[in-house]
């Protein structure tokens, strides 16, 4: 049933769909609209779920380890600070191998304050061993939503779905809701792998010396990649059911291009266009949408960068002393690569500035009048400020 | 001894508490009252260590170790969770220090408690942070060495009084035990076993390392803490009605200081105003439970 609904409310359909038992939230600008619907769900009798409404992200999180632990399915939604607040619990619950699943709507880091859209606040959280699935529209927030479930509990280790402040969680569009039915076929009964039960008591996530720990940590990083080849199967399953299939990453008119975009989130829809009207001018240019960043797609983007003769890479995020995140990840997966084409890193739209296509286009041009990049980071749009001083 | 579920034994030999160690014998007994339809939340304290390394567990029911401030949000998902599957027999406790509770997890409690989660919390009180060597808490009292409290730095602000900051919380059941009083200590966790929504109890227990005391001396200066009036044993119902369960005067505050390492330093003068201190504290109790004098 197609009906048209805010990238929010894709989120909380989902989640009604994947059966949630428990949830917990705390406010959070632009994660907000999700929580609300929810717990308008749980009050109506819409869900049969249980709605802990905590005084912090960070006593959310706690609560849904203690849920999961207890074998009931979870889910939470943040942004920005309050992920930032959660960190220690994002580590907590990936170490206790919980299939939690959070949207996480993605906004800038204060200060100064801003609660529009950046992606630093997810990437950030790279390394805790959340999976992390990026979304262009809101269908596919939805159906996203409903694959991290699968998928996080296939692996047993949390899930992040990741959406662009306002651009996507605020934003209408026509979204196809799949019947209960189908959802139940393709997402059964969550079957824990371990749970507290008096029965058959155990100890979860206790003291571990040096004999064991490293061990554990390395099955978790095995889970991770398992997890790739978990990803392309529940993709697939979801496609035969669904109809609609996302790949860890798209290639984008990309067959023959010499010059290819990388882009995340909604910087695709703007990058598809970019490319439309490029292609239509001669241009030889594609554009990779990176949709599964943890575990990153290494060979999936080697495939599809490896012909290119330029790669540009527009980042809405950046790590100081570093460079945007997602070109450092394409500049790890191509390192190895002999002859790999060179990795333009863009800058662009922090904050919540708009990436236009005619920026696209002008970075495009740049790239064409340069053999190699003179720096690891362009800065787009920088204008002329009054500092303080 | 008239405790009928005393030959339940839920906590096994072989955990690796210190000589003389108060927690331990505080978890004991708080186990045989519950019974073994019991989901412990353990924060970080000291019994994160006690409770034994991977792959073992000196204790027989389910246990699930947490972050250091989780202890009320942890036990909070727990309940909820045990309700969707509609398990209203087993009691969810939360088990902490008093680093986890009066400093670190003093938000989550308060967020646990305001939304009256039906859980009991217990903090078992060893008066610093014992795990980590002897830092100084919230908890701390007036007086004591402790390793960040050191020299003429000895610690010279009161202890937080945490079950008056529960009882403003107008929370359903809150009381104060101590593992010199067994059948107490036994009767408070079977009578919080039985209220619903957020129960509270603030258990005294002894440190030999941290207070400097032989491990032989662990009952009876939690004893004399009672029988000074340091610690008094009393319940609140739902954050109005007091009941002071014992009444005794039996002993200087200044003799339960003098046999701890950890007041040495402490002059004549010194040991009077914290007498004086405590002497305040019991009036304001006595006030409370309708008993003054």
């Amino acid at each position: 049933m197609k009906k048209v609904l805010e990238g929010s409310h894709a989120v909380a359909e989902a989640v009604r769909l994947a059966k949630v038992q428990v949830i917990s939230a705390y406010p959070i600008t632009p994660q907000t609209h999700i929580v609300e619907i929810l717990s308008d769900y749980v009050t109506t009798g819409k869900m049969d779920a249980k709605f802990l409404r905590v005084e912090s992200e960070h006593s959310c999180l706690a609560a849904l380890i203690g849920a999961q632990s207890t074998g009931v399915r979870s889910f939470t939604a943040t942004s920005s600070q309050g992920l930032a607040l959660m960190h220690e619990l994002l580590h907590w619950a990936s170490g206790a191998r919980l299939p939690i699943v959070m949207a996480e709507v993605n906004r800038a880091l204060a200060p100064g304050w801003n609660i529009w859209s950046d992606q630093t606040d997810s990437l950030a959280q790279r390394d805790t061993g959340w999976m992390q699935l990026y979304c262009e529209d809101a269908q596919e927030v939805l159906d996203t939503t409903i694959l991290a479930y699968r998928l996080a509990e296939r692996v047993n280790l949390p899930a992040m779905v990741v959406l662009d402040a306002f651009f996507l969680s605020h934003t209408y569009e026509p979204v196809d809701i799949p019947s209960p039915e189908d959802v139940d076929r393709f997402l059964p009964p969550y079957v824990p792998a371990f749970i507290l039960d008096t029965a058959h008591p155990c100890s979860l996530s206790p003291l571990v010396t040096p004999n064991a720990y490293l061990e554990m940590r390395y099955d978790i990083a095995t889970a991770m990649e398992d997890a790739l080849e978990a990803f392309v199967a529940v993709d697939g399953e979801f496609a035969d059911i669904f109809g609609r299939r996302y790949g860890a990453v798209e290639e984008i008119a990309g067959s023959d291009a010499d010059t290819i975009f990388v882009t995340s989130g909604t910087v695709t829809s703007t990058a598809r266009m970019a490319v439309e009207e490029l292609r239509a001018r001669g241009e030889k240019v594609g554009a990779l949408k990176i949709k599964l960043f943890r575990p990153f797609p290494v060979e999936a983007v080697r495939r599809a960068l490896a012909k290119a003769k330029k790669v540009i890479v527009v980042d809405r995020n950046f790590s100081f002393g570093a460079s945007g995140i997602f070109a450092q990840e394409v500049r790890a997966a191509l390192c190895n690569l002999p002859g790999h084409p060179p990795v333009f890193g863009y800058i662009a739209g922090l904050g919540g500035r708009d990436i236009t296509t005619k920026m696209l286009l002008d970075i495009y041009f740049e790239v064409k009048r340069s053999d190699m990049p003179v720096q690891d980071s362009i800065w787009v749009g920088l204008q002329e400020v009054n500092r303080a001083t | 001894m008239q405790l009928e579920a005393l030959d339940r034994e839920l906590m096994c030999s072989g955990h690796v508490g210190c000589p003389g160690c108060g927690a331990t014998i505080a978890m004991r007994f708080m186990l045989k009252a519950l019974g073994e339809k019991t989901v412990l939340v353990l924060p970080a304290c000291c019994w994160s260590v006690i409770a034994g390394p991977y792959p073992q567990s000196s204790l027989k029911i389910p246990v699930i170790h947490t972050a250091f401030e989780t202890g009320g949000a942890t036990a909070s998902g727990v309940r909820a969770a045990l309700d969707m599957k509609g398990d209203r027999e087993t009691t969810v406790v939360t088990w902490a220090g008093d680093g986890g509770t009066f400093d670190i997890g003093f938000q989550a409690l308060s967020g646990a408690v305001e939304r009256n989660e039906d859980f009991i919390y217990m903090c078992y009180d060893n008066e610093a942070y014992m795990n980590t060597g002897i830092q100084r808490s919230s908890s701390t009292p007036y007086g004591a060495w402790t390793t960040t409290t050191t020299g003429a730095d000895w610690k010279k602000l009161r202890k937080k009084n945490i079950v008056e900051a529960l009882v403003a919380h107008r929370i359903p059941y809150a009381a104060t035990a101590n593992i010199a009083f067994p059948e107490d200590l036994v009767r408070k966790v079977k009578k919080a076993k039985e209220v619903k929504g957020s129960r509270f109890l603030h258990i005294y227990a002894s440190c030999p390392t941290g207070w400097r005391i032989p491990s032989e001396m662990s009952i009876k200066i939690a004893r004399m803490a009672v029988q000074t009036n340091i610690f008094p044993l009393y319940e609140v119902e739902n954050g109005v009605n007091y009941t002071i369960n014992v009444k005794p005067r039996e002993y200087l505050v200044r003799e339960y200081f003098k046999l701890q390492g950890r007041f040495r330093h402490l002059s004549e003068a010194d040991l009077d105003q914290i007498q004086a201190m405590v002497n305040e504290d019991w009036e304001l109790l006595l006030r409370k439970a309708g008993e003054h004098a």
